[in-house]
């Protein structure tokens, strides 16, 4: 079974959510997520200043298996995508909670984390997959 | 009902993650799929190949037959141990299966067929024996491992007898000698130097761990794919099937024309689309930018519409590769489009064949 940090939120669609304090947040997929994926070879992340709101497609990982789109778990504003990820996608795999977090978002409504799952939420949602 | 190699207990042991490949239940991955392929194309890998389909085939017509049953010709063979790259077709000229002929007497042939396919190979082998004096016999008690990668001769070394190392000393491509329990091919499916080996069952696991010991990683079907792809080898059912002529599948070299009296399964549907030059052909296709090219994708080119028959990101390369089936007029050297994820991507023509010997070959 892989990890799943208590202190983050989850979406269904596999991306994790960080609150940094402020309103802004941290985005990236889940250990799982990158597990099923397989080793990533590319990541396509959105534009710093990009506006983005819940459940739009913003980014695509590419692994050796597939292309997967990633959706904004939150609404809001873009500012700051992992720069790393362009030459290193394969921190994505080693380090998916860590070194391989996708893009930073200031949120529109601080209010849109709770509507997101908590850690044992996210468990039995992969758990019933 | 799955089946599983008597290697099945190894690749847990190793970590690896199972999947289920054509009702045999394989490694596809033992962590990284990607540094396994650059194992195998800067020091050694290994691949469970044991759920290949080993067939012996002998007696009085055992030649006779193959002349028949293949596109290529046996009777090139004259030196025991010589292998033969080819394919098996059906009347209307869609390839069966691809295989390769192990050639010992002219009575005493070993062929070596995919495993998904092999309930109708063996059913068209059967079909197509009658009237031909020669035995048919499935070999399910052997094992396969394929050392694969510039050092894979070299740590196999390590683990033969004098008389094992003496009889594949300075062997060349495309041979197999039975030496003892082993029985030793210098052949592959990565682009690779390296050694395709059955061994009976009893001994493949401790086999197995003896590579592993000598520093041999073991790699699992998805490098196996992105390594076969690089090399520009196809796969069966991806690449060719049942409805593609080996002319469309670039197979067209696997066939001999001569002597021009040997009827071979599908020769007069062949030498028609040879005259009429009508059929499509496999090419390499290349993108140096972000995305990989995947099979199915449509390929849009100035002489009509083709197919990516297998697409990959290459390890090796750093970018996507892929095999595709276009029109025959289509050129190397060629831009065309990719539809990709809704967008068209321009990609440029290249022979089927993209990593040899851990070079870019094209």
């Amino acid at each position: 079974m892989s990890n799943i940090p208590s202190e983050l939120k989850y979406a269904t669609s596999h991306e994790w959510v960080r609150s940094e304090g402020n309103g802004i947040v941290t985005i990236g997929i889940t250990e799982h997520a990158q597990d099923l994926l397989g080793d990533m070879v590319f990541v396509e992340l959105p534009d710093v200043d990009d506006e983005i709101s819940t459940g739009d497609d913003v980014a695509v990982a590419e692994s050796v298996k597939a292309a997967s789109d990633i959706y904004a778990p939150v609404s809001g504003k873009v500012i700051a995508v992992n720069e790393d990820l362009e030459d290193s996608p394969e921190l994505v795999n080693s380090d998916a909670f860590g070194d391989g977090w996708m893009f930073k978002v200031k949120l529109e409504d601080e209010s849109e984390l709770e509507a997101l799952l908590d850690a044992e939420g996210y468990k039995n949602s992969i758990d019933e997959d | 009902m799955v089946n599983k190699t008597v290697l099945h207990a190894k690749h847990l042991d190793a970590g690896a993650k199972m999947v289920d490949f054509h009702g045999w239940e394989m490694p596809i991955n033992y962590g990284s799929q990607i540094e396994e392929h650059h194992a195998v194309r800067t020091d050694a890998g290994m691949f469970d190949v044991s759920h290949m389909t080993i067939v012996d085939i002998q007696g009085n017509d055992a030649k006779a037959y193959l002349r028949r049953l293949v596109i290529n010709d046996v009777a090139k063979l004259t030196v025991a141990g010589k292998a033969l790259y080819t394919g098996m077709l059906n009347e209307a000229g869609g390839v069966i299966d691809d295989l390769i002929i192990y050639f010992f007497t002219d009575t005493d042939y070993r062929l070596v067929v995919n495993s998904a396919t092999r309930e109708k190979d063996l059913a068209w082998m059967n079909k197509q024996a009658q009237g031909f004096d020669i035995t048919i016999t499935e070999r399910p008690e052997f094992g396969m491992i394929a050392v694969q990668g510039p050092n894979a001769k070299a740590k196999v070394a390590t683990l033969l007898t004098a008389e094992q190392q003496a009889a594949v000393e300075g062997m060349k491509p495309f041979f197999g000698v039975q030496v003892g329990d082993l029985f030793i091919a210098t052949t592959g499916y990565t682009g690779e130097d390296g050694y395709e080996i059955i061994l009976p069952e009893t001994v493949t696991a401790d086999f197995w761990q003896k590579l592993l010991d000598a520093g041999v990683a073991p790699a699992g079907l998805g490098a196996r794919d992105t390594l076969r792809l690089e090399a520009g080898m196809n796969l069966y059912g991806l690449d060719m099937d049942e409805t593609i002529s080996p002319i469309a599948a670039n197979m067209a070299w696997t066939i001999a024309w001569e002597p021009s009296d040997r009827d071979f399964i599908g020769r007069d549907v062949l030498a028609a689309q040879k005259a009429s030059g009508d059929q499509p052909k496999l090419v390499g296709l290349v993108l140096e930018e972000k995305g990989v090219i995947r099979s199915h994708q449509k390929v849009i080119t100035e002489f009509g519409d083709g197919e990516v028959t297998s697409g990959t990101f290459s390890p090796t390369l750093g970018h996507s590769v892929a095999l595709a089936r276009v029109p025959r007029s289509v050129k190397v050297g060629d831009i065309v489009e990719v539809e990709m994820r809704k967008k068209l991507v321009k990609v440029t023509v290249t022979k089927p064949s993209f990593v040899r010997n851990g070079k870019k070959v094209f």
